[in-house]
């Protein structure tokens, strides 16, 4: 497809490029704000192109196409582990990466939430620390991605039209007196603009959007740096380890085609963009004599603090239709219990977001393992159902990390990670909290019934190469650059020092064009 | 415990074909075992899918005792009163279809429904529904038990009749449901405009 054409490629041996590992919304976005710059880029991605055209309105289908099922392990006490214990995480391989999958829910961070470990304290076994960062460093930045990205109720843009299941959200929260109840800020058109069309309302907004109406850097950044000539997209292309010389600077990659063969790009600079679990992976299979412990990871962070956030889901059934899968999956948004109060029994807050699934995976997440009368009586309401998110910040914590496992290996040859995850007590008492809360909701909406439904494979990955001001207590500063590796940079959700109580994708662009801009600067000054 | 990735596995080479074969023609190919039935429901959403109201399910690795024992389990692991056999022998198609690809499977499956009867005392299907419930229920956790579970999770809930019979629309919302009831619920007030959007102009 032409769109999606090299209109320039470069040689392997050229080391005058940029190489981005991963091509979704923190790797995409940077490869397009590089290649605007006029800087050369080459965009590796793992996962095949598969365009609008090709997305599937079927969930299992869908998800065979989309979802990254390169085996993985996981451990710890969390109950994904048990349920799905080769899938920690519901991300994508394909180009566009998880950008693809997101549901369009495009918050701000809040001002405390940069600022974790000074607003929440010293918590017992978390690892939190504030953000190298500010909300006042970071608006100029917002507001640049919300334009990109058309966030409605932004720049004047209108909000969605509400459909079924905000309607039965919206009643509810009314009733229990929540205020902030509106069809959301969603990267989602709520008109014709930036030469894609508005959202018709398909309800398969997990399974890629064929209107193109859902921002995704597959529709925007990654075309858009193909025309300029100052990118090269390739897909199918596996990073295995990140190379380096005698004086510690990165050089190049080496991945492995889409034949399986072993090919090396040379580099100027490295910038890490594979997910949370494949970018701490990645930099722990570049260890080296130099590295011993694996690259970037002087202070032994990398892999830990993963966050996935403080996820659940509530259900309700209702004594007449809803039709929940009809329409925009997520634009539905409480956000009266997303600030800081410790006086509900824990820090941080949450949102709650309207969700629907297909009947496919109503019945493989509604409750995993679930089965008999309980389970069949509540499928038999499909029709009646409605459905809530919930999403919150969850603690960081040095053992919630990714690993690499000590003998399994994938087709490459490259150990498989492992990812342990343990709730914090904090994020029981504020799953707990949003549960009641969740279920407040539907029960004054005139719920017969209310479902807790536990956390899905995380869909919201974070903080296995974090943020720090200081070096010893993370992987990269505050514009990504890797503390111990100048021409190294971490550009996904992996930065984040704290999870935040905000769907992740909008500031993973944020950090994005504000790092697009630092590398640039650094280029110029020949630094790097 | 799902295993999604084994399920997909599965699912890529054995539930394409979402619809059961409901005609005679597939009395008339292969040579494993058939499961027969009758539509119970001679009008409803399901017998509007159905070409006609007898349906067979030829089997080819597993007997049709085997093949209707699994049936009926899956019916105590997913009871649905009004929902026809013929969805639930989409599952023990899936069944078969691994036990044909797996030896380690089929034996599995046989030697599970073997050991069911002679708990049962002969025959599991002809003791009464709560007796058979019991022996469902003390298998939980078993490999038998977690293979039907984990297939009937997914092959139950994942073709057309079970979505007429939910009430899902699957691909037929394709299009989109901007004029086809993305906002149809009338039984709660209308939204007011600061909590909604406009419909978006086609023409704009």
């Amino acid at each position: 497809m032409a769109r999606y054409d090299n209109k320039k490629t470069f040689a392997h041996d050229d080391d005058s490029v940029v190489v981005i590992v991963g091509s979704g919304a923190g790797g995409g976005t940077l490869a397009n704000e590089l290649a605007q710059k006029g800087i050369d880029v080459v965009l590796l991605e793992a996962g095949a192109l598969h365009t609008s055209k090709d997305f599937l309105p079927d969930e299992w289908a869908s998800f065979s196409q989309l979802a990254w099922l390169d085996k993985r392990t996981t451990s710890g006490d969390w109950r994904v582990a048990k349920d799905f214990p080769n899938l920690p995480t519901w991300i994508c391989k394909t180009v566009g990466g998880t950008s693809v999958h997101w549901a369009g829910a495009s918050l701000r961070f809040q001002d405390h939430e940069f600022k974790a470990k000074s607003t929440y304290g010293n918590l017992p076994g978390t690892n939190l620390l504030d953000w190298p960062i500010t909300l006042d460093e970071m608006v100029p930045y917002y507001d640049k991605a919300e334009k990109k990205m058309g966030v409605t109720r932004t720049n004047d843009l209108p909000g969605l039209p509400g459909n079924n299941n905000f309607k039965v959200m919206y009643e509810g929260a009314t009733k229990v007196g929540y205020k902030e109840c509106h069809t959301g800020r969603m990267s989602i058109n709520s008109v014709t603009r930036d030469d894609r069309s508005y959202c018709h309302q398909r309800g398969f907004c997990f399974q890629g959007c064929t209107y193109e109406a859902k921002w995704s850097t597959l529709f925007t950044e990654i075309p858009r740096a193909l025309e300029t000539g100052h990118a090269e997209l390739r897909p199918e292309s596996h990073v295995a380890r990140i190379e380096h010389d005698a004086k510690g600077k990165v050089t190049g990659v080496v991945y492995f085609d889409k034949a399986g063969n072993e090919q090396r790009q040379k580099a100027r600079a490295v910038a890490v963009a594979g997910n949370t679990i494949e970018s701490p992976r990645l930099l722990l299979n570049s260890e080296s004599s130099s590295f011993p412990d694996g690259l970037a990871n002087g202070s032994g962070q990398v892999g830990r603090n993963y966050m996935s956030h403080m996820t659940a889901s509530v259900y309700g059934i209702f004594e007449k239709p809803v039709h929940m899968y009809r329409g925009t999956t997520m634009a539905g948004i409480i956000s009266d219990e997303a600030g800081h109060d410790p006086s509900r029994g824990f820090a941080g807050g949450y949102h709650f977001e309207t969700i629907s699934l297909g009947l496919p995976f109503t019945a493989a997440f509604l409750n995993p393992s679930g089965w008999g009368k309980d389970f069949a009586s509540a499928m038999d309401q499909y029709a009646n159902m409605a459905g809530m998110w919930i999403v919150g910040e969850d603690m960081p914590q040095a053992d919630n990390r990714v690993t690499l496992h000590p003998t399994e290996r994938d087709k490459h040859g490259l150990p498989i990670p492992n990812v342990s995850y343990s709730d914090h007590p904090n994020d029981k008492a504020m799953r707990e909290h949003a549960f009641k809360q969740g279920e407040a909701i539907y029960n004054a909406a005139g719920a017969t019934r209310v479902i807790r439904t536990p956390p899905y494979p995380s869909t919201h990955n974070m903080g296995t190469c974090r943020m720090s001001a200081k070096p010893e207590d993370g992987v990269c500063n505050k514009h990504g650059q890797s503390h111990e590796i100048p021409n190294l940079f971490i550009s996904d959700g992996s930065q984040y020092t704290t999870s935040a109580a905000e769907n992740p994708t909008l500031t993973i662009v944020t950090l994005a064009i504000r790092q697009s801009e630092y590398i640039a600067d650094q280029m110029k000054r020949g630094a790097i | 415990m799902i295993n999604l990735l084994g399920l997909l596995q599965m699912r890529g080479n054995k539930m394409t074909d979402k619809k059961l074969p409901l005609s005679r023609r597939s009395f008339l190919k292969g040579s494993g075992s058939v499961i027969v039935g009758t539509l119970a429901m001679t009008s409803g959403s399901i017998a509007l899918l159905a070409p006609s109201r007898s349906w067979a399910l030829e089997l080819n690795s597993l007997n049709d005792h085997t093949g209707k024992t699994l049936l009926q389990f899956c019916r105590h692991l997913y009871p649905h009163a009004d929902l026809e056999d013929a969805v639930y022998a989409l599952v023990v198609k899936d069944l078969d279809a691994s036990a044909a690809d797996d030896p380690d499977i089929r034996m599995l499956l046989q030697s599970g429904v073997q050991d069911l009867d002679s708990a049962a005392g002969g025959d599991w299907l002809s003791i009464g529904d709560d007796a058979q419930f019991l022996y469902v229920d003390s298998l939980q956790g078993t490999p038998f038990f977690e293979k039907l579970r984990g297939t009937a999770v997914v092959s139950l809930y994942n073709n057309d009749m079970a979505f007429a019979h939910f009430g899902y629309e699957g691909k037929k919302g394709n299009a989109g449901y901007l004029h086809r009831g993305f906002d149809d619920l009338t039984w709660l007030p209308d939204l007011p405009d600061k909590a909604s959007g406009p419909m978006p102009d086609a023409s704009a």
